[in-house]
């Protein structure tokens, strides 16, 4: 039986609390460094960021930050960091895009068949970063960060010299456009259908739909399985995870390998849902941002979702802000600021509630 | 683990034979011409810095992902500084920057407790969105290119060793001996001449400075009893605290020296190697220092050598393009030691693995005429990526790096 009493609820809500008001002062700093009014900014960013098309567009910045999130919490939740979800899935995208094109199956076949391309590629990358973890010992942060850097290599190298073709009447390289069969769907005209008043102009990655049941999926492996009690195990103490059978290298590699799968999806809905193709203006820095998300959200499937959220709202909110003359590159400072100061608060709340603990028990026994 | 210096003199000529052999055959003159040695020594420094600045931070047990971060801080106000007062107010400004982004991971980790890699990363993050904010609100309506770069910086002047390199002395022109036996192309000799003079001549003061740093650091580390205490607060704190030694403060200072040095290799990459500073100038080299200090086992002079290995294969990739096509041989030589070492040892699957790449070189070097630019640029990553997997095993990390501390034994 869990009480809920205010101490509790106190202890919850200062971390996020603390955070919110550190960033609050920073970006107000930040804003006042160029002589304008914070005030004026934030109800400006307010403002636009609460209409329904921003709303929208909130939710597809959103998608792809929420599904990489995830793939680094898998890692996390194994006591890894793989780093290199930007890359795992740049290559992710390109590949899906190019060998999609290829052929044509039904509808719903489509997709999943570039799924499965996506998914195969981003593990495959990932594999050689467990590989070097697993057998040679190589640090898997190092590891993945050259595995980005060599990732964007190969991807420009093989876009450019293979994978593109020229479009009529453009100067933009892209892959050949897929068929309408691996397209995902946008889900505003089945809001409108249910009923919810339509927006102009805006639109709803389907992709959304996969990313909400790809939480599910992660909340439910991670703390309702076996495997996943083996996977936090093999994170939260190697040496007695493997005192009670449960091999940490194995969970190592396959941890990396699935996290790097699950990376290759966080391009698609980019690729699906918008472009239709990997062309050069594929957006850089997801799998960055994601890192981010993954560190403010805790790794729990709930708390990725609200901040890759708020990532979201603060990137599109703040392009208003270039109607009042302020750098719309002030969220860079929110999302940063946000970041380390709830990076320390949940820190010290941890530390606090430790103490508390101590002096209760120190009560009990002394009782 | 300690090797001999003889030992270290003698893997030194075979790698220069091999060079050398490999540049006779395939006729890459580059691969040891002066240009070629000189960029790669330039391209080593800011590396060099990287990885003294982990040394330091790792020694005194805290573990610094964020030397990226700390490096684009440094590089940044080394640019914008630098433009308005000098290059030599600009390294300071850099060195000054680098430190308080280690002043934000000092808190972090050492104060709050914060996980290591976790600060670190989030600092990579804000230091790379800050400098891009700054570089927007300050640079705007600015000449070209826009807010991606800084205005010019001047540069520091160059010198080099007397009679043998050029140089100037006091308003004297002193002759440069060893550039004409270099171009002469003679095997074996005007390799080694040729490498000689790019180390030795043209060299920026605050290149001398950086080498220097490398026995300085080894001295105050290991020769003082601030460098003993800073080493004890990262192999057993909670004994060094018994015994009077302010972990804290050890701590606070390895990360902050930290800081300061990637600070001035971030600097050295806006002030010395280019004439401004410009976004993504860093380009992970915080991360690949790091990987030197890895590779040289946390200790300065194996930092040297990973960082040297990693500024050669940055200039040959920045220099020419035929001379990566050469190294694919020497990777190919290199291979096939390895699998001539594990059948020896009996591993045979390894060593089969080994073939299998070995062959798989050959094959690229002589079916590929000319590498293309986007694959050359990778050069330094992969090598990080090789040196690493081959390297990784006999490592001896400082034993309570990465931990936690807090005074009292709690959690």
């Amino acid at each position: 039986m869990i009480k809920i009493t205010p101490q509790k609820v106190a202890l919850a809500v200062a971390a996020p609390l603390a955070a919110a008001v550190v960033s609050i002062v920073v970006s107000s700093l930040a804003v006042m460094a160029s002589h304008k009014s914070p005030m004026l900014a934030y109800k400006t960013m307010w403002e636009f960021g609460t209409q329904g098309g921003s709303l929208m567009e909130m939710l597809n910045q959103a998608t792809p930050y929420y599904i990489a999130a995830i793939a680094i919490a898998v890692t996390f939740r194994a006591g890894l960091f793989n780093i290199g979800v930007e890359g795992q899935l740049r290559l992710g995208a390109l590949f899906s895009a190019y060998i999609g094109a290829m052929f044509t199956l039904p509808p719903v076949l489509h997709v999943l068949a570039v799924f499965i391309v996506a998914m195969t590629i981003g593990g495959l990358w990932a594999s050689i970063a467990a590989y070097l973890k697993v057998k040679r010992g190589v640090n898997e942060v190092i590891s993945t960060i050259m595995l980005n850097s060599l990732a964007i290599g190969v991807t420009s190298f093989l876009f450019s010299k293979y994978f593109a073709v020229i479009t009529e009447g453009s100067n933009n390289l892209s892959t050949k456009e897929l068929p309408k069969s691996a397209w995902f769907p946008d889900l505003v005209p089945l809001l409108t259908k249910l009923g919810v008043p339509e927006q102009p102009g805006g639109s709803i990655n389907g992709m959304l739909v996969i990313a909400i049941a790809l939480g599910f999926i992660f909340w439910f492996v991670v703390n309702r399985t076996r495997f996943g009690f083996e996977l936090r195990a093999s994170g939260a103490n190697p040496i007695a995870a493997r005192v009670s059978g449960v091999n940490s290298k194995r969970m190592t590699f396959i941890a990396l390998v699935i996290s790097g799968a699950i990376a290759g999806l966080s391009g698609l809905p980019a690729v699906l849902g918008e472009t239709h193709s990997y062309n050069m203006g594929f957006r850089s820095g997801i799998g960055f941002s994601a890192i981010a998300v993954a560190l403010l959200g805790r790794n729990s499937a709930g708390g990725m979702a609200v901040s890759a959220l708020l990532f979201g709202f603060l990137e599109v909110s703040s392009r208003s802000l270039e109607l009042i003359d302020i750098a719309p590159e002030t969220y860079v400072i929110m999302q940063g600021s946000i970041l380390l100061s709830s990076v320390i608060a949940y820190e010290v709340v941890r530390r606090f509630k430790l103490t508390l603990q101590s002096k209760e028990l120190a009560k009990v026994v002394t009782a | 683990m300690k090797i001999k210096a003889t030992q270290l003199l003698l893997n030194g000529t075979y790698l220069l034979l091999l060079i050398s052999i490999i540049r006779l055959i395939t006729g890459a003159t580059d691969l040891t011409s002066v240009g070629t040695a000189s960029a790669a020594l330039l391209l080593s420094v800011p590396i060099i810095l990287a990885g003294l600045g982990g040394l330091f931070s790792e020694r005194a047990g805290v573990v610094n992902i964020g030397l990226e971060g700390m490096m684009i801080l440094g590089a940044w106000a080394g640019g914008f500084v630098g433009s308005k007062h000098g290059p030599w107010l600009g390294l300071i400004a850099a060195v000054f920057f680098g430190a308080v982004g280690a002043l934000l991971h000092a808190i972090a980790t050492i104060s709050f407790g914060v996980d290591h890699v976790v600060s670190g990363v989030a600092i990579n993050i804000i230091a790379a969105g800050l400098v891009r904010y700054l570089s927007t609100i300050l640079y705007q309506g600015g000449s070209w290119p826009g807010p991606s770069q800084s205005p010019d910086v001047n540069p520091i002047s160059v010198n080099g060793l007397p009679v043998l390199s050029g140089g100037h002395f006091f308003g004297w022109d002193s002759p440069d001996i060893l550039t004409p036996i270099a171009e002469k192309h003679w095997f074996l000799i005007s390799d080694f001449i040729g490498i000689l003079r790019g180390i030795t001549g043209d060299l920026s003061y605050v290149t001398f400075i950086a080498v220097l740093m490398i026995p300085l650091a080894f001295f105050i580390l290991w020769k003082t009893s601030f460098g003993l205490r800073l080493r004890s607060a990262g192999e057993a704190p909670v004994a060094a605290e018994s015994l009077g030694v302010n972990v804290y403060a050890m701590k606070y200072a390895g990360v902050l020296i930290s800081g300061g040095l990637a600070g001035l290799g971030g600097g050295f990459l806006a002030i010395v190697a280019a004439n401004h500073y410009q976004e993504n100038q860093v380009a992970g080299r915080g991360y690949i220092g790091l990987a030197a200090l890895l590779f040289g086992n946390y200790r300065p002079g194996g930092i040297l050598a990973g960082a040297v290995l990693f500024g050669f294969a940055d200039a040959l990739q920045l220099r020419d393009s035929a001379s990566i096509h050469a190294l694919i041989l020497l990777i190919a030589t290199i291979l096939g030691y390895l699998v001539y070492r594990d059948i020896k040892r009996g591993k045979m699957l390894s060593a089969s693995i080994s073939a299998v790449m070995s062959a798989g070189s050959v094959w690229f070097f002589f079916a590929v005429e000319e590498l293309p630019g986007q694959l050359v640029t990778m050069t330094p990553y992969i090598a990080t990526l090789l040196v690493m997997s081959l390297a990784s095993q006999r490592l001896r990390m400082p034993a309570a790096d990465g931990m936690p501390y807090r005074r009292g034994g709690l959690r």
